[in-house]
């Protein structure tokens, strides 16, 4: 069943070789479909790498993104190009170290709403920045580039995002993420140092999607706090992870690809009522779905009949605790 | 007789209730000792406490001299306490074999990979689950799980081994078939410290026993002369059910 890595990452390399060429047979529209794609398929990823194992649903995804898109904004046009990448990258890490030790050691709801409270806390210090200390509401980004460019930029992403996550999860840390995920305190007890495996892998998909930001942001030729911090983009992040499956690395995408073509199709025909088809989606995801596509194409596969478990006996060993 | 664990003066107050109160005992090298009190007498705070789940209040924790008060829990499961839970805590959508492999990769020297497959088995074989390494540990029985548990204990090759009630639950003959295969842990030379209500297993298994009531403790000593102390009797037999 589990095929031979060299195999893997040639198959892998394949496929990216093939995709590398849809610029020179896409049209205008079709680039920018592609682009959305590529975009979700790398958040929606790198958002599965930290919270597929871990289960924990983090909202913070649009401030790493924002914070790689301003960071663009801001030096783009006096710093040579990869030069600025590199300065959201460090921007990106720092401040997912912050978070993430902020936050890491809370749990379930608390983490939540606390990332998304966190993402809104930064739009707003940048707008009250923007506004008292540059006195700009907004800035523009003209760099030399074109939708093929930020195509190529965003493919090559996606594709060492793959190869890391592919990675991580035959090594060790991918494993003790996965033993985090199944029971945090089963997972102290055989020595895993939790809050710094959880902090690694949390750093690194937010760096990703710091990245992501940065790539998009010319993209958008004019960006302010609330386009490049816009809540909507960790939502949709987590509704393509949830839709398509978070326990496999290729997961992600398989809710990526349909919901980017609905929310395309939705957001050209009913502008107005967007949002509220957005939140029933999800809900419907959420319901329906809770391991995701991936989920339920590998419960199909392994039709194997479970014996009942013994769940009454389980309650008898209950004492109260003192 | 070397000492293994020493406890001394150990508090921890949750609030304004004190469930363990400057509670001090030993646990000899390659003894099993029972630590036996009646419900909420404070037994698992204690195991809360030397495997680090917990921090106590004040007092010591020491493991061959050493203090480990208040240390993380994976410094101390690192360090050679290795422990199982009051209600089975075992990774529901890992295998047999990636439960024990949890134990083993983590572990002050660690294994990975195929090494880590194979002591995984071994282990597995230990316990009497040989030939369940690919099952899912949700599909395993309850017995099945607290053996499973008991080998990713064994995995860190503990020098003191935590048991809180491995033996609660199991019918008779798996209660005999359990009791055999502690002995035979202790045998190998694995130090025991093991919670325990069934006194049949008590009898069979403890050296040395310590009695809680309330949060201290009442009595310490050899397992017949403990079992024949007024104060225990007064404190626990007198509310034995089995």
């Amino acid at each position: 069943m589990t095929a031979r890595p060299a195999l893997v990452i040639a198959a892998g390399a394949a496929v990216f070789a093939a995709l590398a060429l849809v610029p020179f047979v896409a049209d205008g529209y079709g680039m920018s479909l592609a682009i959305a794609i590529a975009n979700y398929a790398i958040l929606a990823t790198a958002w599965a790498l930290f919270s597929g194992p871990t289960r924990y649903i983090s909202l913070a995804t649009v401030a790493f993104f924002g914070v790689g898109a301003y960071t663009v904004a801001v030096l783009g046009e006096v710093l040579p190009w990869p030069i600025v990448v590199l300065a959201a990258a460090v921007n990106g890490t720092l401040l997912a170290f912050v978070v993430g030790l902020s936050t890491l050691r809370l749990a379930g709801i608390y983490f939540v709403i606390f990332s998304f409270g966190l993402t809104e806390l930064i739009r707003q210090v940048v707008t009250w920045y923007e506004v008292k200390v540059t006195n700009t509401v907004g800035r523009y980004v003209f760099l030399d580039t074109d939708q093929s460019m930020i195509y190529w930029q965003l493919l090559g992403l996606a594709a060492i995002l793959y190869l890391t996550g592919y990675l991580i999860g035959r090594s060790r840390l991918g494993f003790a993420l996965r033993v985090i995920g199944g029971d945090e305190t089963v997972a102290r007890h055989v020595g895993i140092d939790t809050t710094r495996a959880k902090l690694m892998l949390f750093v690194l998909s937010a760096l990703f999607m710091t990245l992501t930001g940065a790539i998009m942001a010319p993209r958008w030729t004019y960006i302010d706090p609330a386009i490049a911090f816009n809540p909507q983009i960790s939502f949709q992040t987590v509704i393509m992870a949830l839709l398509g499956g978070v326990q496999r690395l290729w997961g992600p995408l398989l809710g990526v690809i349909p919901l980017t073509l609905l929310f395309d199709w939705l957001n050209a025909n009913f502008p107005n009522h967007y949002l509220l088809i957005l939140g029933i989606v999800f809900m419907l995801i959420v319901y329906l779905l809770p391991q995701g596509v991936a989920g339920a194409i590998g419960k199909l596969s392994r039709s194997r009949t479970k014996p009942e478990p013994e769940t009454d006996r389980k309650a008898h060993s209950a004492e109260a605790r003192p | 007789m070397t000492t293994l664990l020493q406890v001394s003066g150990l508090t921890k107050r949750f609030g304004g209730l004190t469930a363990v109160r400057e509670a001090g005992f030993t646990v000899a090298a390659g003894e099993v000792t029972g630590l036996l009190g009646p419900n909420g007498s404070g037994k698992t705070t204690m195991m809360n406490l030397i495997s680090g789940n917990l921090k106590p209040d004040a007092g010591t924790v020491r493991l061959v001299g050493k203090d480990i008060t208040g240390r993380r829990p994976h410094l101390i499961a690192r360090g050679g306490i290795a422990r199982t839970f009051q209600l089975v805590r075992v990774i529901n959508d890992m295998t047999a074999r990636e439960n024990v492999v949890a134990g083993l990769a983590f572990r002050d020297r660690p294994l990975w990979g195929q090494a880590a497959a194979n002591e995984a088995d071994r282990l597995l074989e230990r316990v009497g689950l040989g030939g369940r390494a690919e099952a899912q540990a949700a599909e395993l029985t309850y017995v099945d799980q607290k053996r499973l548990e008991l080998a990713r204990a064994l995995a860190l090759s503990p020098r003191l081994l935590l048991l809180d009630e491995w033996l609660a639950g199991l019918n008779a003959s798996e209660l005999d078939g359990g009791i055999a295969l502690i002995r035979s842990l202790s045998q190998e030379g694995v130090t025991v410290l093991m919670v325990e209500h069934v006194m049949s297993a008590i009898r069979q298994l403890c050296e040395r026993c310590v009695v809680m009531n309330a949060g201290a403790i009442v009595a310490e000593g050899e397992t017949t002369a403990v079992m024949s102390d007024p104060a225990v009797i007064a404190a626990y037999l007198g509310e034995e059910d089995d």
